[in-house]
C-alpha cells in the first residue's frame, strides 16, 4: 500500500524559454531511466511565448513507483534567471539544494546556495551561450549524483546532433569542473 | 520495481512523452493516414506523424484548419484508410460538426484531444480537463461516442491501438482524451512487442453481391464498409439515410438508424468500460478519477491510508460509454465517493447518476491551469468526514 515517497528525487530546472531547459530536464530523465535503471518522470510547464517568459521542468527520480508526476517537495533546484528564482524559490526544500547561474540571478536570499555563470562559461569555454544547459547539467551531475556521471554522458551523447558529441562532452565538462571547484572552495569536497 | 526487472528492462526501456507514445501506437496500430492542424499542447503527435508516418507508407497532409481536418480523415476512411486527426480545445470546437457526420455516416475515425484549459484560447500551454462532457454532446442530435482516457505514457501508446481497433469494430469515431500533463509528461516506458498486441482489420464486404447494403446496421450487426473506389459504389450523406444511404423520412427507418448509432455503443457500456481498482476491496470512501488527476488520487489513497481512512480508488480508463455497474455495486457499502476532476464537475454527474442518491458524492474542481496538489484531494475527504 504505501510507497516510499522517500525514495522520490526531485530536480526542477527553472529559467526563461530558450535556454534549452526542457532538453535538460529530458536528457537527465533518460540518464536516471535508461541508463541508471529507475523510474523518471518529466513535466514542464511553459507560457505560449516561443521565446523568454518562465519555463520550468521537473524531475522526479525513484527507485519505487511515481504516481504523482510534477515536483512538490524539490530537493535541487536550478535557477537560470532571477523571475524563475522568484517564483519557484518557495518550493525547495528547507534542507534542498539552490544552484543559481551567478551573472543571471543577482539576489539570492537563501544561504548556502550555489552560484556558477553557466551562461558565461558556456561563451567562453564552448563559444556558444545555448551549451548553457549542458554546463548546467554537468554541474548538477557532479552536485547531486543523482544520476551517475556515465549515464548522464552517455545520455546526452546519444541525444546531441551529430558532430556537436566533443564540444556537448567539454561543456558537460565544464559544468563538473566548476562544481568541483565550488565543493572544493566549502570544504567538501 | 524490482531490482531484477529492473535491470532486464534497462536494454529496452526509453523515456517517452504521452503524445509521442500516441503517435507510435498510432502506427503499431495501423493507422495510415494523418490530416491535422498542430495545436499546444498536441502538436508533438502531429510532428512525429509527419516524420514518422511517410516511411511507414501512410500519408500525412496538414490542412488549413481543423474543420478540414476532420472532412480529410472522414474521406480518406472512406477510401480504405485507418485514419487520425490530433487536436486540442480550440481545434476540437470546431471539429464537432464533421465528427456528427462521422457518427451519422459511421465512418471510423480517432480523434486524440489534449485537453488544455479553455474556453475559447484559454491557456495553451496549461492542462484542463473541461471537454469530457463536450466529448459526450459537443455535437448536435442523439449520437453516442467511446472515449478512452490515458494515465501513463504505456497506456497512450496502448490506448491509441485500442481506439483503433474501436474504430474499426463499431464503425464510429473514438476520442482519445489526454489532458496536457499526460501529453507532455515524459516516463519510463517499455513497449510492448508488436505480437502481444491485437490489431483490428476493417471488414470488407463479399465480392459480386447482387446488391450491397453500406448501412444495414443496428445495434448487434454492423454491415461491411466498402472502399471508395473500389467494387461497389455507394452514397454518403450526413442526411438522415436508409440502408443505401439515400436520404429517408420514413420514420421507422429514421428511428431504427438513430437507435442503431446510440445502441451499437450504449449497450455495450458494461463490455466497453475499463475500470482500474486500487485499494478498493474493503474501501469506505471512494475517489473517482481519470487521466493525471488519478495519478494524484492514488498518492491520496495512499496519504489517507497512512491516516487511517479506508480509501480506494476507481481510475476511469475508458471515459464514455459510462458504464454504471460497479458504481452501482460499490455504492451500497460506500460513505461518500469524491470525484477530483480539472473542471467544475463534469464526469462527477455521471457518477452521480450511477448511484442514484445512495451515498454523498462530492465534486472537487480546479481550473486555475495546475494539476491537483498531491495533499489537496486528502485534505478535501478528511474535511467532507469530519476529521
Amino acid at each position: 500500500m504505501t510507497n516510499d515517497e522517500s525514495k522520490r528525487f526531485e530536480i526542477r530546472l527553472s529559467g526563461a524559454g530558450g535556454q534549452g531547459l526542457m532538453l535538460a530536464g529530458k536528457l537527465l530523465a533518460e540518464a536516471a531511466s535508461v541508463y541508471d535503471g529507475l523510474n523518471a518522470v518529466q513535466t514542464q510547464s511553459y507560457g505560449p511565448e516561443a521565446r523568454g517568459g518562465k519555463s520550468k521542468t521537473d524531475v522526479v527520480i525513484s527507485s519505487g513507483e511515481i504516481d504523482y508526476p510534477k515536483a512538490t517537495r524539490v530537493n535541487v533546484l536550478l535557477a537560470m534567471s532571477q523571475p524563475a528564482l522568484d517564483e519557484y524559490e518557495p518550493s525547495l526544500r528547507e534542507d534542498g539544494m539552490l544552484v543559481v547561474d551567478s551573472q543571471l540571478v543577482d539576489r539570492v536570499e537563501r544561504d548556502g546556495a550555489i552560484g556558477i555563470p553557466f551562461t558565461m562559461l558556456a561563451i567562453e569555454e564552448c563559444g556558444r551561450k545555448l551549451f548553457a544547459n549542458v554546463v548546467a547539467l554537468g554541474a548538477i551531475g557532479e552536485l547531486t549524483k543523482a544520476v551517475t556521471w556515465a549515464s548522464l554522458r552517455s545520455a546526452v551523447l546519444a541525444r546531441v546532433p551529430k558532430g556537436t558529441e566533443q564540444v556537448n562532452e567539454k561543456a558537460l565538462n565544464v559544468g563538473r569542473d566548476a562544481a568541483k571547484r565550488v565543493l572544493e572552495g566549502r570544504g567538501d569536497g | 520495481m524490482g531490482r531484477a526487472r529492473m535491470a532486464e528492462n534497462k536494454k529496452s526501456s526509453q523515456v517517452l512523452q504521452g503524445n509521442e507514445a500516441c503517435a507510435m501506437g498510432a502506427l503499431a496500430g495501423g493507422i495510415t493516414f494523418f490530416a491535422g492542424y498542430p495545436i499546444t499542447p498536441s502538436s508533438e503527435i502531429a510532428e512525429l506523424m509527419s516524420q514518422c508516418l511517410p516511411l511507414a507508407g501512410g500519408r500525412f497532409i496538414q490542412m488549413e484548419d481543423e474543420i478540414a481536418s476532420m472532412a480529410a480523415i472522414i474521406g480518406a476512411s472512406l477510401a480504405g484508410a485507418k485514419v487520425m486527426t490530433a487536436t486540442s480545445g480550440p481545434g476540437f470546437s470546431l471539429m464537432q460538426e464533421n465528427l456528427g457526420f462521422a457518427m451519422l455516416a459511421e465512418v471510423p475515425c480517432i480523434l486524440i484531444n489534449v485537453q488544455r484549459a479553455g474556453p475559447s484560447t484559454g491557456l495553451p500551454t496549461q492542462p484542463a480537463q473541461g471537454d469530457v462532457q463536450q466529448t459526450r454532446w459537443g455535437t448536435h442530435g442523439d449520437h453516442s461516442i467511446i472515449a478512452l482516457a490515458p494515465s501513463t505514457v504505456l497506456e497512450c501508446f496502448e490506448m491509441t491501438i485500442e481506439c483503433a481497433n474501436l474504430a474499426e469494430r463499431y464503425r464510429t469515431p473514438v476520442v482519445l482524451l489526454l489532458d496536457e500533463v499526460i501529453g507532455h509528461m515524459r516516463e519510463t516506458v517499455v513497449l510492448p512487442e508488436p505480437s502481444s498486441y491485437e490489431i483490428v482489420s476493417r471488414e470488407e464486404p463479399a465480392s459480386g453481391l447482387a446488391e450491397y447494403c453500406p448501412f444495414e446496421c443496428d445495434a448487434e450487426r454492423l454491415a461491411p464498409m466498402a472502399a471508395f473506389g473500389g467494387e461497389y459504389r455507394f452514397h454518403v450523406t450526413g442526411l438522415t439515410h436508409d440502408r443505401h444511404g439515400f436520404p429517408t423520412m420514413v420514420p421507422s427507418e429514421v428511428d431504427s438508424k438513430i437507435r442503431g448509432i446510440v445502441d451499437k455503443i450504449e449497450d455495450r457500456a458494461d463490455e466497453l468500460s475499463d475500470l482500474e481498482e486500487f485499494a478498493t476491496e474493503d474501501a469506505d470512501v471512494l475517489l473517482f478519477a481519470y487521466g493525471s488527476t488519478a495519478r494524484v488520487a492514488k498518492s491520496s489513497v495512499r496519504a489517507l491510508r497512512e491516516n487511517g481512512v479506508k480509501a480506494g480508488l476507481i481510475r476511469a480508463k475508458t471515459i464514455w460509454p459510462f458504464s454504471t455497474r460497479r458504481l452501482k455495486e460499490l455504492a451500497e457499502r460506500l460513505s461518500l465517493v469524491v470525484v477530483p476532476e480539472m473542471n467544475l464537475g463534469q464526469l462527477v454527474i455521471e457518477v452521480e447518476r450511477a448511484v442514484c442518491g445512495k451515498v454523498a458524492v462530492r465534486p472537487l474542481g480546479r481550473v486555475d491551469g495546475h494539476l491537483f496538489e498531491p495533499d489537496e484531494i486528502s485534505e478535501f475527504v478528511m474535511k467532507e468526514i469530519g476529521r
